[in-house]
């Protein structure tokens, strides 16, 4: 990094990548409820993934243990993270690899597409990664003339339907054949116009049209599951082969990788190969670990390339609350057994992160302000840090970003919200016996909110849309409890 | 055994039936229950909106009724949730180490009402009788913060004339999360029409739960369909004695509510 430190990390610079929304979520989310198709899509989908993880979940006689040992891993690395990065640094340059360090998006762009450019191609192809989603590359490569190719099928199925992922794993969750079918007929080259529907002529296309790409693209871009500080060892985990194939084939590859994803040691690796693909696609075993050092000579890619990305990570590590959303493996079991993730999907939370870890990843990637909505988007039912294969602790989080929200938008308004103000109100009140019994007294006065409440005003009218008030007993507890 | 009633400022202002019939019940089984006067809210409300510096004064407030007791119990597994989970952090956050530690103290002496009654007072046939089909929804907090597990359906198993069903996904939330209700209305609705749904599905007449909030949320929409499906406390179902409920209907407890 070239710039000088001078106090807090910087969040992720606005402009650039896909960490922000349009609307806040309760917006995007009433367009979303309202889609039969995808709370079909989604109910479906999540259901069937719940299920499978929580069967081989339920093999595992130490999976307390193992989640124990991974969060234990992870805090770890995370205390002593810039030490671990210069190993990290220092064992990829001794093995043939170059190492380059990017505070933010901007930068990390900036230097991928530098590093094509100078390959001469037009053409990469791309191993599915959220980091270079969240820091918008593709579009980066597109503005200077390189095409990007998407090798999962997932990620391809969205790439060539315009359309954003909406899911960490399985980024087109809410698309059906159907649906899949007919983006394969509008927009993949050379695709038979008799494709139907049925999912192995569906992955069988875009095998045929990938196939093409594999063989002739001479520059690959990845993200990484896991770094190996001690070895200098990268490692991607996948279900299709599409990444062997990118980390195999092309002559240049270029890993962009969040600095969280680092871990001290080899036998660190035990530990998350276990925990991930049960968690996460609920598999034993994933079906392809590819692991790589540098450079192998006559083997692979010969000129290796790590980008390692920063965009408001060191900014999240200094807040003692929040870090542990650096420990986060990319699973999606919080998605999957999400409540709200699930009748809204994933796009209704703006950022490539969704469900329960993007709404606490996304806000302190950017700045809280930039998420607002977001902590608040969870009925903090604990379903997510349950499912956490590495015990992150997400409704705690979340409950501690509305508090950093409340303090930021005092500041920055000089002025206390609406909200603020009854909120304190409700505290004193209720700090104060003889006003707080009152205030029972005048809780009866709800009888005149109209039936039921419907005449009620907002923000509280949010709560008539489908319920019922309640009528007020003619007596409360305590006043029951001085006469009897 | 003496036995002081957090009673919570939801069921002491809303749902005062839960909170009576908490104190019949531990009355029946021979116990003495008091109520300290001076206990208004816990300040879940506050902490989970973002208003903890705002709930110091009611964690405060809460410490200083509770601390002169050796056992508390609460007809709410959230509230309680609160004061095991919360309220010692809150003070932490504020600086004040001594109340954190009063908190953490009065926190282990504090039991959701199922939680008191099978493993403190070592009992699950209370001796009540509630002739009818019932199906129980175990509230987010109470499942996965307290970790209560069986404990309210064994419970229930115990009492006579009680046809009890199995809830659907029962594990889901219902979809309240206090302001998330308010907040994220059309999010929050869409989690309880499936909550409805299973419910509709059991046949049951009565859905039960040990929190009065979430039984707020769920009866206000059951309400609002006119399913002629009631919700009804834990604490109410377990109160009632053949004295009490006989083959009568209750009187139609309140649903729906409106949270601050």
């Amino acid at each position: 990094m070239t710039r000088t430190f001078l106090g807090m990390p910087a969040t992720a610079p606005r402009g650039v990548g896909h960490l922000r929304g349009d609307e806040p979520f309760p917006v995007a989310a009433r367009r979303s409820l309202a889609d039969a198709q995808l709370r079909r899509n989604l109910g479906h989908a999540t259901g069937t993934i719940r299920a499978k993880s929580a069967a081989v979940i339920g093999e595992v006689p130490d999976w307390e243990e193992l989640r124990e040992a991974g969060r234990a891993i992870k805090a770890d690395t995370m205390a002593r993270l810039p030490e671990l990065l210069q190993q990290l640094e220092t064992a990829v340059t001794a093995a043939g690899g170059t190492v380059h360090w990017a505070a933010d998006a901007v930068e990390a762009n900036r230097i991928v597409t530098d590093l094509v450019t100078a390959t001469g191609s037009d053409r990469v192809m791309k191993v599915k990664s959220m980091a270079t989603q969240e820091i918008g590359l593709n579009e980066a490569l597109e503005a200077a003339g390189i095409e990007p190719v998407e090798t999962d099928l997932a990620e391809l199925i969205v790439q060539l339907g315009r359309d954003k992922p909406s899911h960490i794993l399985v980024p087109a969750i809410h698309r059906n054949r159907a649906e899949i079918r007919e983006i394969f007929l509008r927009e993949m080259p050379g695709v038979d116009p008799a494709l139907t529907d049925e999912p192995a002529v569906l992955a069988a296309a875009a095998r045929r049209h990938l196939r093409r790409t594999f063989l002739s693209t001479r520059v690959a871009i990845s993200g990484a599951n896991f770094a190996v500080a001690e070895t200098g060892t990268l490692a991607v985990v996948e279900s299709e082969g599409n990444g062997r194939m990118c980390l195999t084939l092309p002559d240049t590859l270029i890993t962009v990788m969040g600095i969280e994803k680092v871990i001290p040691t080899w036998a660190d690796l035990e530990v998350f190969l276990q925990l991930l693909p049960r968690a996460s696609t609920g598999e034993r075993m994933n079906p392809y670990t590819s692991m790589w050092t540098g450079v192998t000579p006559h083997d692979g890619p010969q000129d290796f390339h790590l980008v390692l990305l920063d965009n408001g990570r060191s900014a999240m590590l200094a807040d003692e609350v929040g870090r542990q959303a650096l420990h986060c493996i990319r699973c999606s079991a919080c998605l999957n057994v999400c409540p709200v993730y699930e009748r809204t999907g994933g796009h209704a939370y703006g950022s490539v992160y969704p469900g329960p870890i993007g709404a606490v990843l996304s806000p302190q990637l950017t700045g809280v302000e930039d998420n607002a909505s977001l902590p608040y988007a969870s009925s903090l039912c604990g379903a997510c840090f349950d499912a956490c294969p590495v015990k992150i602790d997400i409704p705690s989080i979340l409950v501690h970003l509305r508090a950093e929200h409340v303090t930021a938008y005092r500041n920055e308004h000089r002025l206390p919200s609406a909200e603020a103000v009854t909120m304190a109100a409700a505290a004193y009140t209720m700090d104060h016996l003889p006003l707080y019994e009152a205030a029972q007294r005048r809780s009866r006065l709800t009888r005149f909110a109209g039936r039921h409440g419907r005449g009620l005003p907002p923000p509280l009218s949010g709560w008539t849309v489908g319920r019922d008030l309640p009528q007020p007993p003619p007596q409360t507890f305590r006043e029951w409890w001085v006469q009897r | 055994m003496r036995i002081a009633l957090f009673v919570t400022c939801l069921a002491d202002t809303l749902f005062p039936e839960a909170a009576k019939a908490t104190v019949r019940l531990l009355e029946r089984l021979g116990h003495e229950v008091v109520f300290p006067q001076d206990q208004t809210c816990c300040g879940q409300m506050h902490i989970n909106t973002g208003y903890p510096g705002e709930a110091l004064r009611l964690v405060r407030r809460h410490v200083r009724a509770f601390a002169p007791y050796d056992v508390v119990v609460a007809p709410s597994g959230s509230c309680v949730g609160s004061v095991r989970h919360q309220h010692a952090l809150v003070a932490r956050r504020a600086g004040d180490e001594r109340l954190a530690s009063q908190a953490e103290e009065v926190a282990r002496r504090t039991y959701e009402l199922s939680e008191l009654l099978v493993d403190v007072l070592g009992v699950t046939d209370l001796g009540a009788y509630y002739p009818h089909r019932v199906t129980y929804h175990p509230t987010c907090h109470s499942l996965r913060m307290l970790r209560v597990g069986d404990r309210p359906l064994r419970l229930l198993r115990a009492v006579r004339g009680l046809d009890l069903v199995t809830l659907p996904q029962a594990e889901q939330c219902c979809g309240f999360g206090g302001t998330f209700a308010v907040k994220n209305a059309d999010t929050s609705t869409a989690m309880l029409a499936d909550k409805m749904r299973h419910v509709l599905a059991t046949g049951a007449d009565v859905c039960t739960a040990g929190d009065a909030s979430c039984l707020m949320h769920i009866g206000g929409g059951l309400s609002r369909l006119r399913t002629g499906v009631r919700t009804v406390h834990l604490a109410e179902i377990l109160a009632s004695t053949e004295a009490t409920a006989g083959p009568i209907e209750q009187p139609q407890p309140r649903t729906g509510g409106v949270p601050l």
